[in-house]
């Protein structure tokens, strides 16, 4: 007897754009856009539709629009979240992203997948109160509670592997080269 | 004869196999010792041995410079002169060249630069701090040796594989070797790209048949720190995300023992060996740096042990792809017909590159060879 394993992920999709991809490597260069405007004070509002891939320029389904502010406790207005917390935003979603499509991958039906991050921020760096401080997090932590049809160490290794192919983790983990500058 | 195990490998170094694994067809170790490591002037005095025995025609002390195709076959240009072959047999392995990371040029000048093909012992490094690059085989090796020597040892760690060296009272390659999973097949294997990249296995040979994990390593007081990433304005950057490296070599290898202990099961094996083993998941250090500045003088030298490719810069037959590596079908050369290679990661099995590898691969790629032949003829 062999029951269907559905997450809702399109491997087939994926795995044929693995092979695909292998002969066209210029395919598969991709640009993530995101567009910010200022409000006033901390708050500013950022949208996202566009972006590159396959070789042409490409267009979410809708525009999603964030708003970046800081609480009060920073003598802001608090209209929105902290930068700094999209990062755990794009880190929680990338990991489970990664866990549902492993899972589906090696036939593991999963009930629940539920993430709670930790970044631990020492806030002396960003107000230069100390030098020594960094401006980033310390520390990022984030634990998983995973209901699936699978043991202990498979769902481990799910976990592991997501990490693995997560493009935020790595992005997190290892330095990226950006540029900054004035049009 | 033995040419690489002559001049490219380090003073120290013992197979990873035991002796009773060296076995070449029709000829064995039978010394008083099967369970001891080959040092390296044991492996020279064992494949000159297997040459008197074989009395195969070896020419030694020639450097083959290009192989090209022939009408019918290959033409050869040696430093022996020229020679012409209806079929050629790759055997010059994977490992001719070390890998150097483009990394590498950010480093100051004044730190020394070193690779596994130069090393030979601690005397030759300066005094002070060592940064090993890589946790294969090799880099666990070297960590260990030069922090005994005195020197405080870094150990950069991407993707490694983790191994006990025994395992319930067995060497862990007896096991590989029993319980079929060196048998595996290259054709049988899921992500044989992935498989034939592996990093080669953190064991040692020593008489004491220790164990040489990250966490010896620990014990003997070299700092673990993550990939290396890149260099900025002098300081090494190292990746974050250590753990998750150590938490792929942990469930990988338990994943190796829980196969192991199957086998055991199913073929009534368990009572000639010990009762199954977990071992210690590989600690964390408290906080792994992220970054070393290169420039204040902890470090004196870097030594790349971040593997090694094959150098076909002598083989004028276009069948290596972009990235350096031959294109073949267990060990048959598709586009070129009459060129073959042997001893290459996972040629035919997962044994393929170890010594006791080569007798299967070798019958499977010569009788295609000799199909080849008449098929020709």
């Amino acid at each position: 007897m062999t029951t269907t394993v559905d997450n809702g992920v399109n491997v087939k999709h994926l795995l044929d754009a693995r092979e695909a991809l292998k002969k066209q490597p210029e395919a598969a260069q991709f640009v993530w856009k995101a567009k910010s405007k200022w409000e006033r004070g901390v708050n500013t509002t950022i949208t996202v539709k566009e972006f590159y891939g396959l070789g042409e320029d490409r267009e979410h389904k809708d525009e999603s629009v964030f708003k970046a502010d800081h609480p009060d406790v920073f003598g802001a207005e608090d209209n929105g979240i902290t930068p700094i917390e999209y990062l755990l935003v794009g880190l929680a979603s990338c990991l489970t992203a990664g866990i549902a499509s492993v899972a589906q991958n090696r036939g593991i039906q999963l009930r629940s997948v539920e993430a709670t991050v930790e970044g631990r921020h020492d806030i002396r760096g960003i107000l230069g109160a100390d030098p020594d401080v960094r401006n980033g997090y310390n520390d990022i932590k984030v634990t998983f509670h995973i209901d699936a049809d699978a043991s202990r160490e498979e769902i481990e290794a799910l976990v592991a592997q997501s990490q693995k192919r997560s493009a935020v983790f790595d992005a997190l983990t290892n330095p990226t080269d950006v540029t900054v500058e004035v049009a | 004869m033995a040419n690489s195990w002559r001049r490219e490998r380090w003073d120290s170094l013992r197979l990873l196999t035991p002796n009773w694994q060296s076995r070449l067809p029709g000829y064995h170790y039978d010394g008083p010792d099967p369970d001891g490591y080959m040092s390296m002037p044991e492996v020279i005095k064992f494949i000159e041995g297997y040459a008197a025995f074989t009395r195969a025609p070896v020419r030694t002390g020639v450097n083959v410079t290009s192989v090209r195709r022939a009408d019918d076959g290959y033409h050869l240009a040696t430093s022996d002169g020229e020679f012409r072959a209806r079929t050629v047999v790759l055997a010059s392995g994977a490992c001719n060249r070390p890998n150097v990371p483009g990394l590498s040029e950010g480093v100051p000048p004044e730190i020394v630069q070193i690779t596994p093909f130069d090393y030979r012992g601690p005397d030759a490094l300066p005094e002070g701090g060592v940064l090993v690059v890589g946790a294969s085989a090799t880099g666990v090796q070297l960590a260990a040796e030069l922090q005994r020597s005195g020197r405080q040892v870094i150990l950069s760690v991407g993707e490694h594989v983790r191994m006990p060296r025994v395992y319930r009272g067995r060497d862990v390659l007896w096991w590989m070797d029993h319980s079929g999973v060196w048998d595996q097949r290259y054709d049988e294997i899921e992500d044989l790209t992935r498989a034939r990249r592996l990093p080669s296995p953190q064991l040692v040979g020593t008489p004491e048949r220790m164990t040489l994990d990250l966490n010896a390593l620990t014990a003997m007081g070299v700092e673990l720190v993550g990939r290396w990433a890149a260099v900025r304005d002098g300081v090494a950057l190292f990746s974050g995300g250590l753990r998750n490296m150590f938490t792929l070599a942990d469930l990988k290898m338990n994943r190796l023992l829980s196969t192991f202990d199957e086998w055991a099961r199913e073929n009534g094996r368990d009572d000639e060996v010990g009762p199954p083993e977990r071992f210690e998941p590989t600690r964390v250090p408290s906080s792994a740096r992220l970054r070393i500045d290169l420039r204040s003088g902890e470090i004196r030298t870097v030594l790349w042990a971040t593997g090694f490719r094959p150098d076909y810069s002598w083989l004028h037959v276009p069948v290596v792809d972009d990235k350096g590596h031959l294109r073949h079908d267990g060990g048959v050369v598709v586009d070129s017909p009459g060129l073959y290679a042997l001893g290459l990661p996972v040629l035919r099995r997962r044994r393929s590159t170890f010594i006791n590898g080569i007798e299967p691969d070798a019958r499977e790629v010569i009788d295609h060879l000799a199909g080849h032949l008449n098929h020709a003829a």
